[in-house]
């Protein structure tokens, strides 16, 4: 296994592969804690979504992908951070919005596949490679750029994680102390946007959600600490993408968005099926194991 | 309703609208989607009520989401890609409501994780079977985001008595599946079985979804199981009326839809979520408007008068 680690690690495209993926990973394994926490994986979708549509308009009006992808993605989340503050997750509003987004995606798809050559020529590549990552094809320059958006996000989470975390478990307690819940909010959507513009790139529209749900969700059964929590989740992430990238790498056939997100439902299973039995256990001596968050956070308080 | 449908058939390059209907009915593909698109809106509107009400749109959304590797792998195995669009929604139905629920029983942020990462896991399986297969580009596009141009006889025919089906089971539950979403712990204690009533409807709405996927792709089903239903809910509370309106909405979202598609280079997808997304905002607006005219009518400004008569008259036409 080590030295086939090693010898992943003599080519160049899956060096940067490596460096972007374990950036991305460390973003969307920290936001997506609290995007699980507050209940908003459905938010978290239509983000995904729209970075989709945003990519595909850049292409179809020929400026720069990233331009597209960030801006759709940080207009939505402002979008979302406005309705989300007034009816709390309203799912109905949330999906009409992003299935009307989805379907301009499809009209702009059109548009630049009628404009590039051919049928299934560059258009549906690229429409592909939006839609399901191209982590192995990444530039140089455009490596960079990630791990720097990445970071950054990571840095802006951390910052905040202790009021957000408060904030998240139980909002009218944490404005009635003086905790900013609205600014919070917006500071949390806008770098969930910034973290879809980047892990698109990355693994995909697709399947970015994965990467968001997954680690957290997992993270979440095997521990009732918020904090512990919120450093497992990133490490389950960065834990998946080397795996997968490494199985991707072994297995040609196999897309590496495909390795990442199998091997972090699996952890996800896997955390699922072992606190299920320490449950079962645990019933005979009544330890309380597995208790939800909120309710291991009031008692930390 | 005619209105719209004159509207359609003046985008046609003809000077009269009749021959234009008639024109395009003498293709037999449009004929079939009109037949297809004609069955998954009623079923769409009667089962995506009852969603909306219960307040699991990301279910939905996952649930066609996941026809789409089911779809993608009946076509690398050389199988009916209907055949997979069904096994891959009624599977994930199952996994959904057979995972464990969050420890304490909440079943807040746990289950949209678990529905979530089954979505993701499920789209990644379908980039699997595509590299599997050997790349076919336009085939995923086709998948995605709907290509009604296809649709054959049986296909017609499966769509039909699946529908069927589906209603007559809604048609059965529909009582106690009321009861249960409006107020569970009621109806649990009044012996309804709610477990139980939540798996069949989860499998009804995997159904559903497998239907709709197959004329709007698995991406854009929202446009007819979400938004008729959804724009209805914001007219009318009453069951029977909310359900015909839900109906009305998703036969004159597919109708026009698939009229415009016919007669501009732009898919059919894109205009499907154009209409319903107009409807759901006219059907806002216009409640939005309702619910402040006669209280509000004296300190409500001259702009925002304006503002809301533009949005009534959005959902009149």
């Amino acid at each position: 296994m080590t030295t086939g680690t090693f010898f992943v690690l003599a080519h160049p495209f899956l060096r940067s592969a490596f460096g972007v993926g374990t950036a991305v990973a460390l973003a969307a394994g920290l936001i997506g804690s609290f995007v699980v926490l507050r209940g908003q994986v459905f938010a978290g979708d239509a983000l995904s979504h729209v970075a989709f549509t945003g990519a595909l308009a850049a292409l179809a009006f020929g400026v720069d992908l990233r331009l597209g992808l960030y801006g759709g993605c940080i207009a939505f989340a402002l979008l979302l951070a406005v309705l989300g503050g007034r009816s709390g997750s309203d799912d109905t509003v949330i999906g009409s919005v992003f299935a009307w987004v989805l379907g301009l995606g499809a009209l702009f798809l059109s548009v630049f596949t009628a404009s590039s050559s051919g049928i299934g020529g560059a258009g549906g590549t690229a429409g592909v490679n939006v839609l399901f990552g191209s982590i192995l094809g990444l530039s140089g320059s455009q490596a960079w750029g990630d791990v720097l958006v990445s970071l950054a996000v990571v840095a802006a989470v951390v910052a905040m994680a202790r009021p957000l975390l408060f904030a998240s478990l139980d909002p009218a307690v944490a404005a009635s102390r003086g905790v900013p819940v609205r600014l919070l909010s917006l500071g949390f959507f806008v770098a969930l946007g910034l973290t879809a513009g980047v892990a698109t790139q990355a693994v995909g529209a697709l399947l970015l959600l994965g990467l968001l749900a997954a680690p957290a969700g997992a993270a979440q059964r095997l521990t009732a600490r918020p904090f512990r929590a919120l450093w497992l989740s990133p490490a389950i992430a960065v834990g998946s993408m080397w795996a997968g990238l490494t199985l991707a790498y072994l297995f040609p056939v196999m897309p590496p968005s495909f390795g990442i997100l199998g091997v972090a439902t699996g952890t996800y299973l896997a955390a699922i099926a072992w606190t299920g039995s320490v449950r079962r256990r645990s019933q005979r001596t009544s330890r309380p194991i597995g208790t939800p968050l909120p309710a291991a956070m009031s008692r930390a308080h | 309703m005619p209105a719209a449908l004159s509207l359609a058939t003046l985008a046609g390059p003809g000077p009269n609208p009749i021959d234009d209907l008639r024109q395009m009915l003498a293709l037999h593909f449009m004929v079939n989607a009109f037949r297809a698109g004609t069955i998954v809106a009623v079923l769409a509107a009667v089962v995506g009520w009852t969603m909306v009400l219960r307040r699991q749109s990301f279910v939905g959304h996952t649930l066609a989401v996941v026809s789409f590797p089911g779809a993608a792998a009946a076509i690398w195995l050389g199988v009916s890609a209907t055949a997979g669009y069904f096994a891959g929604s009624v599977a994930a139905a199952l996994v959904i409501a057979l995972v464990p629920r969050s420890p304490a029983g909440r079943p807040g942020s746990q289950e949209s994780a678990v529905i979530g990462t089954v979505q993701a896991f499920a789209l990644a399986c379908g980039a699997l079977f595509i590299s599997l297969y050997g790349g076919f580009l336009d085939g995923i596009t086709g998948l995605l985001f709907g290509s009604f141009l296809g649709v054959s006889d049986d296909q017609v025919l499966v769509l039909g008595v699946v529908a069927l089906v589906v209603l007559a089971v809604m048609g059965a539950l529909g009582r106690p599946l009321r009861f249960a979403t409006v107020d569970g712990d009621v109806a649990a204690a009044r012996g309804v079985p709610v477990r139980l009533l939540s798996v069949v409807f989860l499998v009804l709405l995997g159904c559903t979804a497998a239907e709709v996927s197959q004329i709007t792709g698995a991406l854009l089903v929202f446009a007819l199981l979400v938004m008729p239903a959804a724009a209805a809910q914001q007219l009318t509370a009453r069951p029977i009326l909310g359900l015909g309106l839900a109906v009305g909405f998703g036969l004159f979202v597919v109708w026009a839809a698939l009229s415009f598609a016919f007669y501009s280079p732009w898919p059919v997808g894109f205009f499907v979520t154009t209409f319903g997304f107009a409807l759901y905002l006219g059907a806002a607006g216009f409640r939005w408007a309702a619910a402040r005219w006669p209280r509000g009518a004296r300190e409500v400004d001259r702009s925002s008068q304006a503002r809301s008569g533009e949005l009534g008259a959005a959902v009149g036409a």
